[in-house]
C-alpha cells in the first residue's frame, strides 16, 4: 500500500498536526491519495476530519508537518493559491454564493485563462473557453434544466450537485468532498456515487469524508480512520470493517 | 440656468455614488470617498490651472493618481472588515479634508479658484461613460468574482479567487471614479475649498447608493436623481428635506434593503436578457 | 505654555471620554457603530441650554441633557436598531446614520444654524495654581466626568443591569438562555449611551458657552477615533484614550495650527486600526471575549 512510488502521490500529508490553543485537533496525521483513487476519511464526530480538510485547503495553518500536492509542498500557501494548484472542496453545510444562478457558479469557478483583459470584457464575447467548459460541467452533472435558477433556491440534493460541479469546473487534481451525501435518500446518493466514479475515471482523485458507512464501503479504495485527531487505522474497507480498534472507537460514541 | 445647475449636481452625484457602489460591490462600505473626490478636485485643478493641461487628460491623470492612492491605502485597510473598515475610511476622508485645510499651496481654508468652467453637458458625458463602463464590466468575469467575494470571501478563496487583490482593485477603481467626480465638480463650480469634501459629502454618496439600489450600477443613477430632484418636488418639505431623507433611508432599509433598483427589477425591464 | 495646554487637553479629553464610552457601550455589546451618538451629544447640549436659558439651576441642565438624549436614544433603539438586529452590523449602522441626519435637521429647524450663546459665561472664575490657570467650568467638566464614569463602573460591575449588559456582550443566545431579556438589555445599553453623550453635550456647551447643530460632526465624530484608540472591545479604554487624544489634539492646535488637528486625531486612529486593531487596552488581540 505505501510502497515506494515512481511518481509522488497526488496528495501526501506528512505527520500533520494542528493545535488550537492547547488542544490537539490533529496529531501526526499521515495519509496519501494516489491519482485516480477514491480515499475515505471516517471516524466519530469531532475526530478531526473537517479539520484535516481545512488544513489541506489552507483555511487552517498546520502547526507542524507538511501537505504536498504531486510532491510539491503547499503547506503554507494561501487558500486561493492552493485552489489554483488543483485542490478543490465542498462543504458540510453547503456554501453556495447567495445571488448567483447555477450557470454563474460554473462561470466564476473557471480556471484563469488568457489575459487579465479577458476577465474585464463581457464573458459572452471574450471567454468562449469558459462558456464551453461551464456547459460541459453543466451537462456532466445534468443541471441543464436549472441552469438559470438561483442556486440557493434549489432543493437540497441539487444544491449539493451544484457545489460539486463548481468544485470540478477548474479541472482540479484533487477533490475534497465533505459529507457529499448527508441527508440524501438512496437514489440521490446513488447519483452522487456514480458521478464520483465517473470523475475518478476521468483522472480526478477524491478524498471523502462521510458518515454513511454503506456508501463508503462500496466506493473507497482506501479508508483512513481518525479518532480524537489521531489516525487509528488505515486499509481497505473490508479490512477496516472488522478492525477491533475501529469498532471500539465507534461503539464508544454514544450516538 | 437653474435646471442646468441641478442637472450638474445630479451628474456629479452619479459619479460619486458609482464610486461607493464599486467598492460596496466587494462588500466593503466606504464612508470616506469624499476624500478621493477632494484629491481628484485639487489635483485636476492644479493640472489645468498651474500646469496648463486640458481638462480630459487632467481628469485621467488625477483619476489614476487617486486610484493608486486608493490601492496603497486600501491594501492595509482591507484587512479590516465591516464597521472597522467603515471607520477607517471615515478617518481617511477627514484626514484628506484636514490635509487640504492645511495645504496653503492651494489656498488652505480660503480655497482654490481659477478653473475654466465646464458645462453640464461635459459632466454628463463623463457620468454616462463611467456608468456604461461599469454596466459593461458587470457582464464580465471579474464582476462575477467580485460578487463571489462579497457573498462569501472564504468560499471564493477556495474556488481560487484572490479576494484581497479583488477588493483592493475595486477600492482603487472606486477612488478613481470619485476623483473624476471631484475634478468635474471643481471645474463646474470654478472654486473649491476643503469643506466641499467633508463627511457629509461621503454620506451623500452612500445615501444615493443605498436608496437607489446597492446591487446594480444604475442604482447610483436612480439614487442621485432621488437625492437631488426629489427635494425640488417636495418644496413643502423645504426645511425638512434632510430629515425626510434620513427617514427615507431608514424606511428603505426596513422595507427594501437592496434599494430601489435591483437585478430582478432590471431584468423585467429588459425582455431579452440571458443569465 | 505646556502645562496649561495639558489642562485644556484634559478638559477636552473628559468630554471625549464620555462620548467614546457612549459609542463603546453600543459597539462593545452589540457590535454596532451608532452614528447617531454624535447628534445625541449635540442634542444633550441643546436640552441643557434650554434649561440654563430658562434660568433654572445647572444640575437640572445636566439632568435634562442626559434624560433628553436617553429618551431619543430609546426611540432610536426601537425604530432604528430592533428591525435590524439580525442583519449584518453595517445595516443598523446605516440606520443610525439616517437618524443622525434627521436629528441634525430637527435641531437646525428648532434652534437655527447659528450658534446659540449664553449671555454670560458660566462658572467663569479661574483658579490659579502657579503657572496653571483652570476655570471653574473646566473643574466642573472634569468632576462631572469622573462622577459619571464612576457611576457607570459601579453599574456595570456591581448591579444586575451591568451583569445583563456583560452577558449580552458575551453572547446574545446564551444571555437569553440565562433569562436575560436581550431586547430590554439593548434598550438599556442605548439609553445609557444616550445619557452619557447627552451629559457630554451639556458639559461642552457650558464650557464653550455656545452650541451649534454642528458640534456633533465636529467633536462627536472624533470620539469614534478615541474609542478605537482605547479599544473597541474594552470600554474602559476610553478612560485612557480620552485624555490622551484630548491632550494630543490641543497640543497639535497649540504647536501645529488648528488646520491639522483632525489629520492628527484620525491619523492616530488609522494607525491603531492597522497596527493594533484591538486598541491600547484591548489585550492580546485574540481575546474577543471581554467586551465590557
Amino acid at each position: 500500500m505505501s510502497a515506494m512510488m515512481e511518481t509522488p502521490p497526488r496528495l501526501q500529508l506528512d505527520r500533520v498536526s494542528k493545535l488550537f490553543g492547547g488542544v490537539h485537533a490533529l496529531t501526526d496525521l499521515s495519509l496519501q491519495v494516489a491519482p485516480r483513487q477514491i480515499v475515505g476519511v471516517i471516524g466519530p464526530n469531532g475526530a478531526g476530519k473537517t479539520t484535516t480538510f481545512n488544513v489541506i485547503t489552507g483555511a487552517y495553518r498546520a502547526s507542524s508537518g507538511a501537505v504536498m500536492l504531486d510532491g510539491k509542498a503547499v503547506t503554507d500557501e494561501p487558500s486561493h493559491r492552493i485552489a489554483r494548484a488543483g485542490i478543490m472542496r465542498t462543504f458540510q453545510n453547503i456554501r453556495l454564493f447567495a445571488d448567483m444562478t447555477v450557470w454563474e457558479h460554473l462561470l466564476v469557478a473557471q480556471p484563469p485563462t488568457g489575459s487579465a483583459l479577458q476577465r474585464l470584457l463581457p464573458t459572452r464575447l471574450a471567454n468562449p473557453l469558459a462558456i464551453h467548459r461551464a456547459q460541459e460541467v453543466l451537462e456532466f452533472f445534468e443541471l441543464g434544466e436549472v441552469r438559470n435558477r438561483l442556486a440557493r433556491s434549489l432543493p437540497y440534493g441539487l444544491q449539493r450537485k451544484v457545489e460539486m460541479a463548481r468544485a470540478v469546473t477548474a479541472r482540479p487534481k484533487l477533490l475534497l468532498l465533505d459529507e457529499p451525501v448527508a441527508g440524501m435518500n438512496h437514489d440521490e446518493a446513488e447519483t452522487i456515487r456514480n458521478l464520483m466514479l465517473k470523475l475518478r475515471d476521468d483522472g480526478l482523485s477524491i478524498l471523502l469524508i462521510e458518515h454513511d458507512m454503506a456508501f463508503v464501503m462500496n466506493l473507497c479504495d482506501t479508508l483512513y480512520v481518525l479518532d480524537f485527531g489521531v489516525l487509528i487505522a488505515q486499509g481497505r474497507p473490508d479490512e477496516i470493517r472488522v478492525n477491533p480498534t475501529v469498532l471500539d472507537a465507534y461503539l464508544g460514541q454514544a450516538d | 440656468m437653474y435646471y442646468a445647475g441641478i442637472l450638474a449636481d445630479v451628474g456629479i452625484l452619479v459619479l460619486g455614488a458609482l464610486s461607493v457602489y464599486i467598492i460596496l460591490s466587494t462588500g466593503q462600505l466606504s464612508l470616506g470617498n469624499a476624500g478621493f473626490m477632494g484629491i481628484g478636485a485639487y489635483l485636476t485643478s492644479w493640472l489645468t490651472v498651474q500646469a496648463g493641461l486640458p481638462l480630459t487628460p487632467s481628469l485621467l491623470i488625477a483619476a489614476l493618481a487617486a486610484g493608486a492612492i486608493g490601492v496603497v491605502v486600501g491594501f492595509p485597510a482591507l484587512r479590516l472588515k465591516g464597521i472597522y473598515l467603515a471607520m477607517a475610511t471615515l478617518g481617511f476622508g477627514e484626514m484628506v479634508r484636514s490635509f487640504f485645510l492645511n495645504f496653503s499651496a492651494m489656498g488652505g481654508p480660503e480655497g482654490f479658484h481659477g478653473m475654466q468652467h465646464v458645462s453640464t453637458g461635459t459632466i454628463w458625458i463623463w457620468a454616462i461613460l463611467v456608468l456604461v463602463l461599469v454596466m459593461v464590466l458587470e457582464t464580465s468575469q471579474i464582476w462575477l468574482e467580485i460578487r463571489a467575494v462579497r457573498d462569501d470571501e472564504t468560499a471564493a478563496g477556495l474556488v481560487g479567487l484572490n479576494a484581497t487583490s479583488i477588493k483592493v482593485g475595486a477600492f482603487g477603481f472606486g477612488a478613481a471614479v470619485a476623483a473624476i467626480a471631484g475634478g468635474l465638480f471643481a471645474h463646474h463650480h470654478v472654486y473649491i475649498e476643503p469643506g466641499n469634501f467633508s463627511f457629509e459629502r461621503s454620506i451623500d454618496f452612500v445615501l444615493a447608493v443605498i436608496l437607489g439600489g446597492s446591487t446594480v450600477a444604475p442604482g447610483a443613477l436612480a439614487g442621485a436623481v432621488i437625492l437631488v430632484v426629489l427635494p425640488e418636488y417636495l418644496r413643502f418639505l423645504a426645511d425638512w428635506r434632510f430629515a425626510a431623507f434620513g427617514a427615507l433611508l431608514i424606511g428603505m432599509l426596513v422595507v427594501r434593503r437592496q434599494g430601489l433598483l435591483d437585478r430582478a427589477l432590471l431584468r423585467l425591464a429588459r425582455p431579452s436578457s440571458p443569465a | 505654555m505646556l502645562i496649561q495646554q495639558f489642562v485644556n487637553g484634559l478638559t477636552l479629553g473628559a468630554v471625549y471620554t464620555l462620548i467614546a464610552l457612549s459609542y463603546s457601550l453600543v459597539m462593545g455589546i452589540l457590535g454596532v457603530l451608532n452614528l447617531a451618538i454624535a447628534e445625541l451629544f449635540m442634542l444633550g447640549g441643546y436640552f441643557g441650554f434650554a434649561v440654563v436659558l430658562a434660568q433654572l439651576p445647572l444640575p437640572l441642565a445636566l439632568i435634562a441633557g442626559m434624560a433628553g438624549s436617553a429618551l431619543v436614544a430609546a426611540i432610536i433603539e426601537r425604530v432604528g436598531y430592533q428591525p435590524f438586529r439580525t442583519a449584518p452590523v453595517v445595516t443598523p449602522m446605516l440606520s443610525t446614520l439616517g437618524f443622525s441626519i434627521i436629528l441634525q435637521n430637527v435641531a437646525t429647524n428648532i434652534w437655527g444654524s447659528d450658534p446659540l450663546q449664553l449671555t454670560e459665561e458660566v462658572f467663569a472664575e479661574r483658579f490659579n495654581f502657579g503657572p496653571v490657570s483652570i476655570s471653574a467650568i473646566q473643574l466642573t467638566v472634569l468632576g462631572v466626568t469622573i462622577v459619571l464614569v464612576a457611576l457607570l463602573a459601579f453599574l456595570v460591575q456591581r448591579t444586575s443591569i451591568g451583569r445583563a449588559l456583560r452577558a449580552v456582550a458575551e453572547n446574545r443566545d446564551v444571555a437569553r438562555l440565562l433569562g436575560v431579556s436581550a431586547g430590554r438589555t439593548t434598550l438599556i445599553a442605548f439609553m445609557l449611551s444616550g445619557a452619557l453623550a447627552g451629559a457630554a453635550g451639556v458639559l461642552i456647551g457650558l464650557h464653550y458657552a455656545a452650541i451649534t447643530p454642528y458640534i456633533g460632526v465636529e467633536i462627536g465624530l472624533k470620539a469614534i477615533a478615541v474609542m478605537v484608540v482605547g479599544g473597541t472591545t474594552r470600554i474602559w479604554g476610553a478612560l485612557i484614550a480620552g485624555p490622551l487624544m484630548g491632550v494630543v489634539e490641543v497640543m497639535t492646535v497649540a504647536y501645529g495650527g488648528s488646520q491639522i488637528r483632525d489629520f492628527v486625531v484620525y491619523g492616530f486612529m488609522i494607525l491603531i486600526l492597522l497596527l493594533r486593531p484591538q486598541g491600547l487596552l484591548g489585550g492580546s488581540g485574540r481575546n474577543q471575549d471581554q467586551r465590557v
